[in-house]
């Protein structure tokens, strides 16, 4: 992990609050899927930096995608930064998906909720396309879908009011879909991770899950970022891991959600 | 060139700048982008007698120039601390203050005994944390209830003892010169201040404890006017530390009587942010044709 300054490259609209942005990378920092970046802003009243999940990596450069929450917030502020400004960042940050092991692994089902579908494209893009991507969105404003199409995954949708895809949550599309999980890879809001832990645990299927959690360092000294684990773990002693480092991927059965 | 070499009871530090307790873990975690041995000091996050799992999650939110804090002092405890954070540490070629926490007068003492036979600089007894329930606070709030804990402490180690203060009392004054009556070989200041933060969508609290510290720019210029009123009160030594994001906020603190700054949640803007304050120092003094660091403490206090 570096602290550095790099350059914006683009920016741009990919639904009314959703942003795509490429930053400048050096391309032989490696990165993981899974792993996040914490974004500064230029802004000094805003104290603490956005951890937004790695999209994509390219020749081009890094790519991130991440929502608009409000309008007094960091991420309004970050969406209008331009072309060949420079933006402060710590990455990559944290431990990501096991792409050596998933890539020896059968039946590979991706599930992203909402602002949880970015990561899961550049794991898709490092597993060949060899998965099934599950894609839940809020309703008909869907984002990145076409580049999973284009991986050549299988995917499937689904969207709380029912305009795109299953009316539902991910889980209701691979029920509709009679899916059969080898392992399982999902990122997206609580209740979703919590109905896919307890969805994994009840039929003996593999998962790893990405969480989410306030966080203010964002390189693990802090401790404002943790989680309870079902076991002590080496660094707190405690039943409790740091998201930012220790995460934000871990195995549904390591993590009490 | 200045010269920012620095004595505080008696240790003598490379210049005045430490981190603050709890915003840099053991030292190791921003070893990654800082050069440790560049540091006056690393302060250590707090440790007690046997590990703490501290509070639920919300711990932390963000609020305008600051942020409210509520981890309750989670920490692996001085056993893990002795075995792995301490000698880590003492490879860094950097001042060591270690921090400590308790429930008890007893807990302390347990802390304060393990520590008294390393090679540690010097021990921070933060008696001012508001976010554990028993303990912490507790202590802190009451120029008695201070100098009865120092006095305790002082009895059972030979290593100088800092007293870090709570900002939420009314006399700031009155607490140093209890601590200054207990023994206290120096002072640090100010600890966070006690807030709250509404999420009004939810018609519920940000933070899982309610209430939380703030700290961060926003409460520099109370931290300034606390670290004066306590060089006036007492003649003990003082680190100072409260929203140190600048150079210039470090020289004010010193200038209203701090012999050390602390740079505390300021590193979660920027990693190298107390890097960039020593520059900054060096700078001021040779713009500003100050020889001595030291000939900077409390310099404000002659001009009336
Ligand atoms: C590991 C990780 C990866 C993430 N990846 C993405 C991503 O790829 N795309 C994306 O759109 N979002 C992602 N998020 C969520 C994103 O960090 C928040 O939406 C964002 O921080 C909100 O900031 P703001 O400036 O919009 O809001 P503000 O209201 O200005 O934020 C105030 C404070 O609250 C924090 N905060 C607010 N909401 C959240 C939240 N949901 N999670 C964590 N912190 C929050 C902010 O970081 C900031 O410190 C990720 C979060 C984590 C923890
Ligand atoms: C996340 C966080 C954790 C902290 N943990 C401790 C601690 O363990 N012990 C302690 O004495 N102070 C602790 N503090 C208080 C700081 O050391 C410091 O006194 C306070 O934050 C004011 O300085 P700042 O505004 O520069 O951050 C903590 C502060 C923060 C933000
Ligand atoms: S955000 Fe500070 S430890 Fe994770």
């Amino acid at each position: 992990m570096e602290h550095k300054t790099v350059e914006i490259i683009s920016q741009e609209k990919l639904t009314e609050d959703i942003m795509s942005l490429w930053i400048s990378w050096e391309p032989d920092e490696a990165v993981i899927p899974g792993q996040f970046i914490n974004v500064y802003l230029k802004d000094p009243s805003r104290m603490l930096p956005r951890p937004i999940s790695i999209c994509d990596v390219t020749d081009k450069g890094l790519r991130m995608v991440y929502r608009i929450t409000g309008a007094a917030t960091g991420t309004k502020e970050l969406s209008g930064y331009k072309p060949k400004e420079k933006l402060r960042i710590t990455g990559p940050v944290g431990r990501g998906y096991p792409v050596e092991e998933l890539k020896n692994s059968e039946n590979v089902v991706l599930m992203g909720g909402g602002i949880g579908i970015p990561p899961m494209l550049y794991l898709a893009k490092s597993l060949g396309g060899r998965c099934k991507a599950v894609l839940g969105y809020r309703d008909s404003s869907t984002f990145l879908k076409e580049e999973f199409d284009a991986l050549g995954c299988r995917v499937l949708l689904s969207s709380d009011d029912g305009s795109v895809g299953v009316h539902g949550t991910v889980l209701d599309a691979i029920a509709a879909d009679n899916t059969d999980c080898g392992v399982i890879c999902a990122c997206g809001p609580k209740p979703m991770l919590r109905g896919i832990k307890d969805y994994a645990s009840s039929r003996d299927i593999k998962a790893y899950i990405s969480l989410e959690e306030r966080m203010a360092c964002g390189v693990g000294a802090c401790l404002g970022c943790v989680t309870k684990t079902q076991k002590t773990d080496d660094h707190s002693r405690v039943k409790n891991a740091r998201v930012c480092v220790d995460g934000p991927v871990f195995l549904a059965g390591e993590v009490a959600l | 060139m200045a010269d920012l070499n620095i004595t505080m009871c008696g240790r003598n530090f490379k210049n005045p700048i430490t981190v603050a307790s709890g915003t840099f873990g053991s030292g190791m975690e921003y070893s990654e982008f800082v050069d440790l041995s560049r540091l006056g000091a690393v302060t250590t996050k707090g440790v007690s007698s046997v590990p703490w799992e501290g509070n639920p999650v919300p711990r932390v939110a963000e609020t305008p120039s600051g942020m409210l804090n509520a981890i309750g002092l989670q920490n692996p405890g001085i056993d893990v601390f002795l075995q792995r954070d301490l000698p880590f540490l003492q490879q860094q070629d950097t001042g060591i203050i270690v921090n400590v926490c308790g429930h008890s007068e007893d807990e302390y003492l347990q802390v304060v005994e393990r520590l008294d036979d390393t090679d540690i600089d010097m021990m921070e007894i933060n008696i001012s944390c508001p976010n554990v329930k028993a303990g912490g606070i507790t202590f802190g709030t009451d120029p008695k209830g201070v100098e009865s804990i120092t006095k305790a402490i002082k009895a059972h180690t030979k290593k100088p003892v800092i007293m870090k203060l709570s900002p939420n009392v009314t006399s700031i004054s009155d607490i140093a010169r209890g601590a200054e009556a207990g023994g206290a070989d120096g002072i640090s200041l100010i600890n966070t201040i006690t807030g709250m933060k509404i999420d009004i969508r939810k018609k519920s609290f940000v933070l899982a404890n309610k209430t939380g510290g703030l700290s961060g720019p926003a409460i520099h210029p109370v931290a300034v006017r606390m670290v004066y009123e306590a060089y006036e009160a007492v003649s003990i030594p003082i680190i100072g530390m409260g929203g140190v994001a600048t150079c210039e906020d470090a020289v004010e603190l010193i200038l209203a009587g701090a012999t050390m700054v602390a740079v505390g949640c300021a590193n979660f803007s920027n990693p190298k942010v107390s890097i960039e304050i020593i520059e900054g120092l060096v700078a001021y003094m040779d713009e500003m044709n100050i020889k001595n660091v030291s000939d900077m403490v409390g310099a404000v206090h002659d001009k009336y």
